[in-house]
């Protein structure tokens, strides 16, 4: 059976990371695009780990790297998803479009 | 473990003062002019605590220095604090939750100082994190208003994308030399294609930071959206502090590649530049137009940041100090106004002379340094910066610099005319600034006047780089 390889998990970890880009910039739900964010994280934990197991794998810097992204991810999601619950309070829905009284 | 506390005083000073206000929070309920209070002698004992005891050294095996500068950058931060605390005292008044705000806006700061001490890429993460997420909570501190929860979506979504890119970058990093220590790093980039990727992503998420354009859209929305206490903590302090570890960053992390970010930077600082002054000059809230007036400091920030040498680091601390000063009594004024009328046009600043002279003179000196107008102190500070920026020998891109000077000064000196000489039968009335407002405000304008003329300032910042 084929092992994986360093190149194969980096175009899945690059893959999400534009997944995630492109849902940033088009999705229109705040809820998605929160997602969206999480899944550029994931891809960099893909990579960090990757790069650790494959390219230096004496030290485990890119796991406790992983820990700690993870972390941080869930700390900013809890911000986000309480700013979001009042953003429903103040317009009452959580489409962006709604969000239009700040322009130029 | 002496040295422990020592090294590590800015951090665990403000760390004390978290406990402390979380205690008085837990304790019971407070008047809100005593707490002010007290937050206000705390930051000055804090502010005054950062002159003492000041040595270099490492800690937790390079995850954390310090030396003399850094300590130096971190009176800065805390200094500015300390007069956010005295300038909007009325708005403090009148909120309901004092003390959750400097919670967060200290847990901000100590965010700030951690980054920039940190040795390595993963505190520099955590810190920076530490830095933005209370911001975000900041900005939204008007519950009840529509536009302060749109800023604070707007704020944690671009700072969420932005942690994003540079973790991106830190990862192509990791595996492109399989380190993360800022002391290990510039033995291992040779400047491969990768490792050019991966300082564009780096460039990128401080970009997001600073506001520099392309990456500065969120900015002009979340500075009208938040209330002015978050907004001047955002646009001084937060943009000092990353200011400060990005050219630590570039000079020290990724020298070896000094060519490469040399020509991103000037074509960033060009761009940003030329945005900023033209969205400026046809701005109506005097907020966002602050906040589009600081994308263009921004720019001359990078001039100087372009330089690469000890004057470069030099004269982006001297500029920051600055900064702080002037733009913290621009806005200073602005709140006194808005608190007291609601008004936050320029336009309602018509013939203010008349009923608010001093008001107008401040704001005036205030936009006079912006400007960099001889003898206030941000005719130095830029003629620093590009004293700095001209090291390269790139003359063309310094010209372009000065002229956009004289582009900015038109839009600060439309606020004056509009302040002095315009007709307007009834202006505002005569506003009652705070005590505590008004001897910030004695304190930011006798900066402005005599950081450019008290030479020492800048040598003492040059002997410490």
């Amino acid at each position: 059976m084929m092992q994986p390889g360093l190149y194969h998990i980096l175009f899945i970890s690059t893959a999400l990371f534009f997944i995630g880009m492109y849902g940033f910039f088009i999705r229109r739900n705040l809820i998605t695009i929160l997602m969206s964010v999480e899944l550029i994280l994931n891809s960099v934990n893909l990579n960090f780990i990757a790069f650790n197991k494959y390219l230096w794998p004496d030290k485990l810097t890119g796991l406790f790297f992983t820990i700690f992204i993870i972390a941080i991810a869930a700390a900013e999601a809890a911000v986000a998803i309480a700013i979001i619950i009042n953003l429903y309070r103040t317009h009452h829905s959580i489409d962006v479009d709604v969000a239009e009284e700040l322009k130029y | 473990m002496n040295e422990f506390f020592i090294l590590m005083k800015p951090e665990l000073m403000i760390t004390v003062i978290i406990f402390i206000l979380l205690f008085i929070k837990l304790s019971g309920t407070i008047k809100n002019d005593l707490l002010l209070l007290i937050i206000q002698v705390l930051l000055l004992l804090n502010f005054l605590a950062a002159f003492f005891f000041n040595t270099s050294g490492i800690l937790f095996d390079g995850m954390y220095h310090t030396d003399e500068l850094i300590a130096f950058q971190k009176c800065i931060l805390n200094f500015g604090v300390y007069l956010i605390s005295l300038l909007f005292a009325d708005w403090f008044m009148n909120t309901e939750h004092l003390s959750e705000f400097f919670l967060l806006m200290l847990s901000s700061l100590l965010g700030l100082d951690f980054l920039i001490s940190s040795g390595n890429f993963l505190m520099f993460f955590l810190s920076l994190e530490l830095a933005t997420i209370p911001l975000a909570a900041m900005s939204n501190f008007d519950l009840e208003k529509k536009i302060s929860s749109e800023a604070a979506m707007k704020m944690i979504l671009s700072s969420a994308f932005s942690s994003g890119i540079f973790l991106f970058g830190i990862s192509l990093i990791y595996g492109a030399t399989g380190t993360i220590n800022f002391t290990e790093l510039p033995a291992q980039l040779n400047g491969n294609f990768l490792q050019i990727l991966a300082l564009v992503f780096v460039i990128t998420a401080f970009a997001f930071k600073l506001s520099i354009v392309p990456f500065h859209l969120w900015t002009a929305d979340v500075y009208e959206g938040s209330p002015i206490a978050a907004t001047s903590f955002l646009s001084v302090i937060s943009k000092g502090g990353v200011a400060f570890v990005f050219i630590s960053v570039l000079y020290k992390v990724f020298q070896p590649m000094h060519e490469v970010w040399y020509n991103i930077i000037m074509l960033l600082s060009i761009i940003t530049m030329i945005v900023g002054n033209l969205f400026a000059l046809r701005q109506q809230n005097i907020k966002r137009f602050l906040a589009f007036s600081s994308i263009a400091q921004m720019g001359f920030i990078l001039v100087g940041v372009s330089g690469n040498s000890q004057q470069g680091t030099s004269s982006v601390v001297y500029f920051i100090l600055i900064y702080i000063l002037s733009n913290l009594a621009a806005f200073g004024v602005a709140a006194a106004i808005s608190s007291q009328t609601g008004k936050e046009k320029i336009d309602d600043y018509k013939n203010l002379y008349k009923t608010n002279p001093v008001l107008c003179w401040v704001m005036a000196l205030a936009l006079f340094s912006l400007a960099g107008i001889p003898p206030l102190a941000g005719f130095f500070g830029k003629l620093f910066l590009l004293n700095a920026g001209a090291s390269n020998a790139n003359y063309g891109f310094i010209l372009f610099a000065a002229l956009n000077m004289i582009v900015s000064l038109y839009y600060y000196l439309k606020v004056i005319r509009s302040m002095f000489m315009d007709k307007n039968e009834n202006p505002l009335e005569k506003i009652n600034i705070h005590p505590s407002t008004k001897f910030a405000l004695i304190i930011c304008s006798a900066g402005i006047i005599l950081a450019g003329m008290l030479s020492w300032i800048y040598d003492y910042i040059q002997s410490l780089s």
